[in-house]
This record gives C-alpha cells, sequence and structure tokens, in this order.
C-alpha cells in the first residue's frame, strides 16, 4: 500500500518508492521535491523565506530555502541517494494578493522565494528539471517518488504533471 | 515596558485580547448584517498561538476554497487584518446588493470590486472598534481579495509572522446567520498584528 506523505509549512519529509510526498495549499511558499531517479529516495521541503542569515530567529531550518534545501540534500545522500544523480522540481512562490503600484516586500516574497530557490540549488550543483512558479494563484503538489512525477492542483485549473 | 513572549502570554493578556476581538468583530458584525439586511451571529473569540503547519485548521483543510480580503494596518498597530469567508457568502452578499439571486462563484469585475467594499466597510467597523479602545491610530490599505485555496492565502500572514519566530499569534471570530442553514453566512475575522504592536495593545489599556 501506498502511503502519502503529508509536508506542512516549514517543514520537510523524504520518502522511498513507491510513497508520495505532498504539500497542501501552497501560496506563497515554495514546494521543492528532490529526486533521486536511481535509488528513488524523494525529498520535499515547504520553504517560506528565502534567507536565515537575515532573519534573527532562525532554528528552524526548514524554513528557508538556504538552509533547508542543503539539508534536505544531505539527509537524502545519507539515506543512500546517489548525490550526483539528484534532480529537482519546484512549484509555488505565487503572488497572492497585489497592492497596489508600490509592492511592498511582503507581497513580492512569493518572487524572491523562487530566487532563492534557485540559487540554493545552484550552489549544490541540482539540476531542476521542471517548474511551476510564480503568478497569483495557490498550488497542491503530489510527488509520486516511483516515477518523478509532480502533479499540481489549482483552483479552477486543469490538474497538471511537471 | 514589559516585553511580550508568544509562548508566555499571561491569562489576563490572553483575556485582554479576545475581548479586543469580540468588541471588534461585534461591531463588525452589525455592519455586515445591516449590509445584508440579515441577523448574524458571531462565536466566541480564539486567540490562538498556532505552528505554522496548523495555522489552517483555523478554517478546516488547507484546500478549502475560500474569499480572503487582506487589508494591511499601518501606523501605531501594524500587521494585518483579514477577512476569509466562503465564496458562496460572498455570492449572498453580492446578490443582496445588487438585487441579484445568482448562485455563480465566478465573480465579474464590478462583482469582487462590491466584496472588496464590503470587507472595507466591515474591517473598518472591527478597526475602528480597536483603535478607539486603545487610542492608537490604524492606517489601513485598500483592501486586496483572492478567491483561492485557504491554505495558500493563509500563507501571505504566516510568513510575515515566520519573519520573527515558529508561531502565529492570532485573534478570530467566527460568524454564522443565526436560522437559515441553506443560505448560511459564515466567515472568519483574523487580525494579525505584529509582535510590538501586541504590546503597544497590551501596554495601552494597561495589561
Amino acid at each position: 500500500m501506498e502511503e502519502i506523505i503529508k509536508v506542512g509549512m516549514a517543514d520537510m519529509k523524504m520518502c522511498a518508492a513507491p510513497n508520495k510526498l505532498t504539500t497542501l495549499g501552497l501560496g506563497s511558499c515554495v514546494g521543492i521535491a528532490l529526486y533521486d531517479p536511481v535509488t528513488k529516495i524523494s525529498g520535499m521541503i515547504h520553504i517560506m523565506l528565502p534567507d536565515s542569515t537575515r532573519i534573527k530567529n532562525n532554528t528552524n531550518i526548514a524554513k528557508f530555502a538556504d538552509t533547508g534545501i542543503a539539508a534536505m540534500y544531505e539527509m537524502m545522500i545519507r539515506k543512500g541517494a546517489l548525490a550526483a544523480g539528484i534532480v529537482a522540481k519546484i512549484a509555488g512562490g505565487a503572488k497572492m494578493f497585489s497592492y497596489g503600484a508600490g509592492n511592498s516586500d511582503l507581497m513580492n516574497v512569493g518572487d524572491r522565494n523562487v530566487e532563492a530557490t534557485k540559487e540554493a540549488l545552484r550552489k549544490l550543483n541540482i539540476r531542476i528539471v521542471a517548474e511551476d512558479t510564480g503568478l497569483n494563484y495557490g498550488r497542491t503538489i503530489v510527488f509520486d517518488s516511483l516515477n518523478g512525477d509532480l502533479l499540481i492542483k489549482a483552483v479552477g485549473k486543469p490538474e497538471k504533471v511537471i | 515596558m514589559s516585553k511580550i513572549n508568544l509562548n508566555d502570554l499571561s491569562t489576563i493578556q490572553y483575556d485582554v485580547l479576545k475581548e479586543l476581538g469580540n468588541i471588534g468583530a461585534g461591531n463588525a458584525t452589525t455592519a455586515l448584517a445591516q449590509l445584508i439586511n440579515k441577523r448574524v451571529q458571531i462565536g466566541v473569540p480564539q486567540v490562538r498561538l498556532l505552528e505554522f503547519n496548523e495555522i489552517s485548521s483555523v478554517i478546516g483543510s488547507e484546500e478549502n476554497v475560500m474569499a480572503g480580503i487582506l487589508i494591511m494596518l499601518s501606523g501605531e498597530i501594524n500587521g494585518m487584518m483579514m477577512f476569509l469567508m466562503y465564496p458562496e457568502v460572498a455570492r449572498s452578499m453580492i446578490n443582496v446588493l445588487m438585487c441579484d439571486n445568482s448562485d455563480s462563484t465566478d465573480f465579474n469585475d464590478i462583482e469582487i470590486s462590491a466584496v472588496m467594499e464590503v470587507g472595507n466597510i466591515i474591517a473598518g467597523a472591527y478597526l475602528r472598534s480597536l483603535s478607539e479602545l486603545t487610542g492608537l491610530t490604524i492606517d489601513v490599505s485598500v483592501p486586496m481579495l483572492q478567491i483561492d485555496m485557504a491554505g495558500a492565502i493563509l500563507s501571505v500572514p504566516a510568513i510575515e509572522f515566520s519573519k520573527i519566530g515558529d508561531k502565529v499569534l492570532l485573534i478570530e471570530t467566527e460568524f454564522d446567520d443565526e436560522n437559515d442553514k441553506k443560505d448560511t453566512i459564515t466567515g472568519y475575522y483574523i487580525l494579525v498584528p505584529e509582535l510590538d504592536s501586541y504590546e503597544k495593545i497590551l501596554e495601552s489599556l494597561g495589561v
């Protein structure tokens, strides 16, 4: 029986085939699925903020793109994933509310989360094989460790697999 | 000045915040009832300190589709006010305001601006009472509306709080249509002040 493991906000989980990882209602946060196609060891992390170095309270490493992705990657390697083979699929980083012309820091946090995610992946030499980011709507994502598919559901839109 | 600690609020601090939620929601609900010409009752306000992954539990599942109106607060109280309701509730408001009887939850531009205006009036009533009670000035932004999954909408206040800690403190009040089950008016007012604004609020009330 396959299991669907839920990943909350500022949370990260791993799984192996045939299990799935999901995060529900991603808004400006970014969901990152890391996947080793050979061992099928997979991880998902739900980050809320781009940069841990700019925040005083940074004990929860899964909250930030910079610390969380690196930690997830190391956990997967410790579990036996092959570092060279790990690829990423990312989703989220929406701008949930737009506020006139004066775009504040708060409104653009989705964009900054996506940028920081890409930067963190680049530093680890992890290739992004698919992405569905930005725009202005929430997403539920389900990652299938069996085949590496990332299913994306959004309100009023057809489901898609990237 | 007593430094407020989210993990260690006293009973009296909780009670005062609840009472603020009660008064704010009372005024907001009166404004709402007048607008839609229906009797609406409010529940007991909750002051909740939640982990990020619990925040959507306020309204059930992260995937519930809700209409959220967000208003940014500045001045002496910083933070945000959110008014959340099911899309059907927004529809029944529009129907009353525009003498329509549609049941679609796809809204056109005029309908969206009507919902935002309702949000503005209701949040205005809530915040005015808060401002009067505390003597603190609150400036509000224009309202922003989004109809989407509750988790996605609530990620906006959650991210703001994630900058200072690992929990969110919110004052939440549910409101309900008194009779008519079929046409239930259910929604939530959620006030999310920044941490130092909580301090100011409590201090202004001598707590």
